[in-house]
């Protein structure tokens, strides 16, 4: 047993911790500080600078220009870089997509797609979910129908996160209706500029236009790009969803939030002392630290298991229901602690075209209390991850 | 003992309650919510002659209610609607202080604010005192026969739409004495009172309200100088009543909104509400809403009684309903899953209003507080 870090971890810790003081814009930091939304410019500008370092593809193997860390040196860089206020990169290309073609994919598909992902040349959207098809993934009926060297694809996807952004889209579609619901699922890769592709954006009810609805019309989609057979499409996904989860406790976010909260709270006065003194204030306070002390050694725990080769199961589950928690707990403090200036909604100052309302950290709280109410539903909802616990331990 | 409405309430109720789900549908309340005013004209006159201005005020204040359980009926209707429109403001704040301290001259004006003509605020919260009553920093200082203001309000609702603007300001004292707080009726058009107004996160809008050297006649002032705090913590205890109803009613919308949603959405084949996990939790809510209504009779029940026993009440009914909205909000949007994400969807309103409630005259914590205080008193 020994909590500390390898000398060689320190001296990496160190490592990306001069490289986010010295390469990390401010413009970003501040941004992200903030709350204010990041466009896709600043987004691709992270992730070039990134790329620049060769850190980006951090997960990647080499042979594919990956920096092919392993999950403990993941686990510090996403630690430091949300401690840094980082942007959050995006991983739909990167991390979702990417280990999918490099296992799965064509000799041809690699050589395109993954020097493209590097680069920022695509933004790629993931089009799993349907308006029918939730936690129960495997019923989704958007159909593609093989004809000559085509499919032509139609139904619609919902809940496509930054699909405004993107020029890509990966998709899961039924190519067997008539077999197991599992059996009959493709993975497509589709070029979100074909005709009969309309993207509509769903204004979620923090006010901002994070994800949208992309309807399929006959849209025609060259066979090559299918990814590996027609109808495993369900493995690839499965694939996918289980092989990128060292950062499913967010265990850095909760630190950075975790700060934030505080700073708030030694500013914020109640009866004449600051919120940080009140006892109630600091007791949940307390509680919530309390809770993220202990995840952060879970999460080492799995991790340090699977750095060394052991797959992560129901743990990843664990870490993902009281990792969401913690991250929604925390939110919840710190739009208490601003007290009535919670209530102005941040329009015009999260534009950047005017002064904040109140104290500057005031602002986007009560937005990002209820945008992160999504955290505990998408992923896999807390709901199915309890299941899965369950199940497994049960084998029921 | 008796639990039921009493007739006329009961009419109130009725007629409320089908006005609204006429009136009041989610598409008219989206385009309220994007509008400039951030409120409804038509709505507001509505209201006014249904009646429901005037139930919150007493005979001889010109209306025919006035009592907390007149409160409760309008305010519960009120949030199961997840109406936007500034009843708290005009009528229970502005309406109470001004018939509870106003001359003759002042009290004709609650004719036009029952009649839906004439809106108020009260601009008492400061940017620094969080949800202190007593904590008041801007001054009045006599000159001559003026009354000089200077100071600053944070997050006053409805201040753009007021006629009158009700102004808290010290004229004796420290920061936070109960002594030494006077109440004015500042009309909009004064010199010197500037208003930044901004939407606000659930509905309605606010502003940022400072007054520079901002004159009036010594006549603007509501009651004796320095003595407007026991009518101030009378009607932010209304205030407190009224918004445990409207938090009560939006739980009810919510509850019935994630029971109609976990009977009707179908995943792996079935019913998403045959799971037993989320039956538990959906019953989980609807004993928490029981909770919650009966804290709400409690706290109507004691609004006419002393401070000491009026304030404990209210006191455990926001930290009560502080804790079991919260719960049903959250689990309302969790057991729908994404579409509660949704600005369009009604659920995304109804736990927007719930949540936000949390933070005026007072929070869970700060209830909790109150509660210990008083219960020790
Ligand atoms: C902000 C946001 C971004 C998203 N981004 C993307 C994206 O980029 N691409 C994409 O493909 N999808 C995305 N999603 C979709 C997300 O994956 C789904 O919301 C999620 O799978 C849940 O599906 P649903 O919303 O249809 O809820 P449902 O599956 O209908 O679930 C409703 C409720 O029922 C519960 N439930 C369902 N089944 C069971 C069960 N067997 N036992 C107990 N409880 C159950 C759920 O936990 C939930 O509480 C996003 C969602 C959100 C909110």
């Amino acid at each position: 047993m020994d909590l500390s870090y390898s000398p060689e971890e320190l001296a990496f810790r160190d490592e990306v911790r001069s490289f986010l003081r010295d390469e990390l814009p401010k413009e970003l930091s501040d941004k992200v500080r903030s709350g204010a939304e990041l466009g896709k410019a600043d987004i691709e500008r992270w992730h070039a600078i990134l790329n620049a370092r060769g850190w980006f593809a951090q997960n990647w193997p080499k042979e594919f220009g990956g920096a092919a860390w392993n999950a403990v040196q993941r686990h510090i860089f996403e630690e430091e870089a949300a401690m840094a206020d980082a942007p959050r990169i995006v991983p739909f290309g990167l991390s979702m997509l990417a280990p999918v073609l490099q296992k799965f994919g064509s000799k041809a598909q690699q050589d395109h797609y993954l020097p493209r992902i590097l680069n920022g040349d695509d933004w790629w959207c993931q089009g799993y979910s349907e308006p029918g098809a939730g936690s129960d993934l495997a019923s989704l009926k958007t159909r593609a129908v093989r004809e000559g060297d085509h499919y032509i694809v139609n139904g619609q996807k919902t809940w496509t996160t930054l699909g405004q952004h993107a020029n890509m889209i990966f998709c899961l579609v039924r190519t067997d209706p008539d077999v197991k619901q599992q059996a009959g699922i493709s993975f497509l890769l589709i070029d979100m500029d074909t005709p009969g592709i309309e993207v509509r954006p769903i204004i979620l009810l923090d006010g901002t236009p994070e994800v949208n609805e992309v309807f399929f019309k006959d849209v025609k989609v060259p066979v090559e790009n299918l990814v590996g057979e027609e109808n495993k499409g369900w493995t690839y996904a499965k694939y996918l969803l289980t092989h990128e989860r060292t950062n499913i406790a967010g265990v850095g976010f909760s630190r950075a939030g975790l700060d934030t909260l505080k700073r708030i709270a030694r500013i914020e006065m109640s009866g004449g002392r600051p919120l940080i003194e009140n006892p109630h204030f600091a007791a949940r306070l307390a509680k919530v630290e309390i809770d993220l002390m202990a995840m952060a050694t879970t999460n080492l725990r799995i991790i340090s298991q699977a750095a060394g080769g052991a797959a992560p199961g129901v743990e990843s589950s664990m870490l993902k229901v009281k990792g969401t928690i913690i991250r929604q707990e925390i939110n919840d403090l710190t739009r208490r602690a601003v007290g009535p200036y919670a209530m102005p909604f941040p329009s015009e100052t999260l534009e950047g075209n005017n002064d904040p309302v109140g104290p500057d950290y005031a602002g986007p709280q009560s937005a990002q209390y209820f945008n992160n109410r999504k955290l505990s539903i998408f992923g896999g909802s807390n709901e199915i991850q309890r299941g899965i616990i369950a199940k497994v331990k049960m084998g029921g | 003992m008796d639990f039921n409405l009493t007739d006329e309430r009961q009419m109130l109720q009725d007629s409320l309650r089908r006005y609204l789900a006429d009136k009041y549908t989610t598409k008219v309340r989206n385009e309220i919510l994007e509008s400039e005013t951030g409120m409804s004209g038509a709505i507001w006159t509505g209201l006014a002659d249904l009646g429901v201005i005037g139930a919150l005020f007493t005979e001889a204040q010109g209306g025919f209610g006035g009592a907390g359980f007149d409160i409760t009926t309008v305010f519960e209707e009120l949030g199961r609607a997840g109406v936007v429109e500034p009843m708290l403001d005009s009528a229970i704040l502005g309406g109470r202080l001004i018939a509870a301290l106003g001359d003759d001259a002042q009290q004709a004006l609650l004719g036009d604010v029952i009649g839906g003509t004439l809106h108020l605020a009260f601009a008492h919260g400061e940017p620094t005192s969080r949800y202190d009553l007593s904590r008041v920093q801007a001054t009045a200082v006599q000159n001559g026969d003026d009354i000089v203001l200077n100071g600053r309000k944070a997050v006053v609702a409805n201040a753009e739409a007021a006629g009158y603007l009700i102004v808290s300001a010290r004229e004796s004292g420290a920061a936070d004495d109960v002594d030494g707080i006077s109440l004015f009726l500042v009309p909009a058009d004064s010199a010197g009172l500037t208003l930044r107004g901004y939407p606000l996160f659930a509905g309605g809008r606010a502003a940022e309200v400072s007054f520079d050297d901002l004159h009036l006649p010594s006549s603007t002032r509501l009651g004796a100088a320095g003595a407007a705090y026991p009518a101030i913590a009378a009607a932010v205890a209304a205030a407190n009543v009224a918004l445990a109803a409207e938090a009560l009613g939006a739980m009810e919308t919510a509850t019935e909104l994630t029971r109609s949603y976990l009977m009707t959405r179908q995943q792996f084949g079935r019913p998403i509400g045959t799971f037993q996990a989320l039956q538990h939790r959906y019953s989980d809510m609807l004993i928490e809403l029981e909770q919650a209504r009966s804290a709400v009779i409690n706290a109507a029940g004691h609004l006419e009684r002393d401070a000491q026993q009026r304030d404990l009440q209210i006191a455990a009914a926001r930290n009560l309903i502080g804790r079991s909205a919260r719960l049903v909000a959250e689990e309302s949007i969790q057991m729908h899953g994404g579409i509660a994400m949704t600005q369009e969807y009604e659920l995304a309103h109804i736990a927007k209003r719930i949540v936000m409630t949390d933070h005026r005259f007072g929070d869970t914590d700060y209830h909790l507080e109150r509660f210990i205080a008083l219960s020790a008193a």
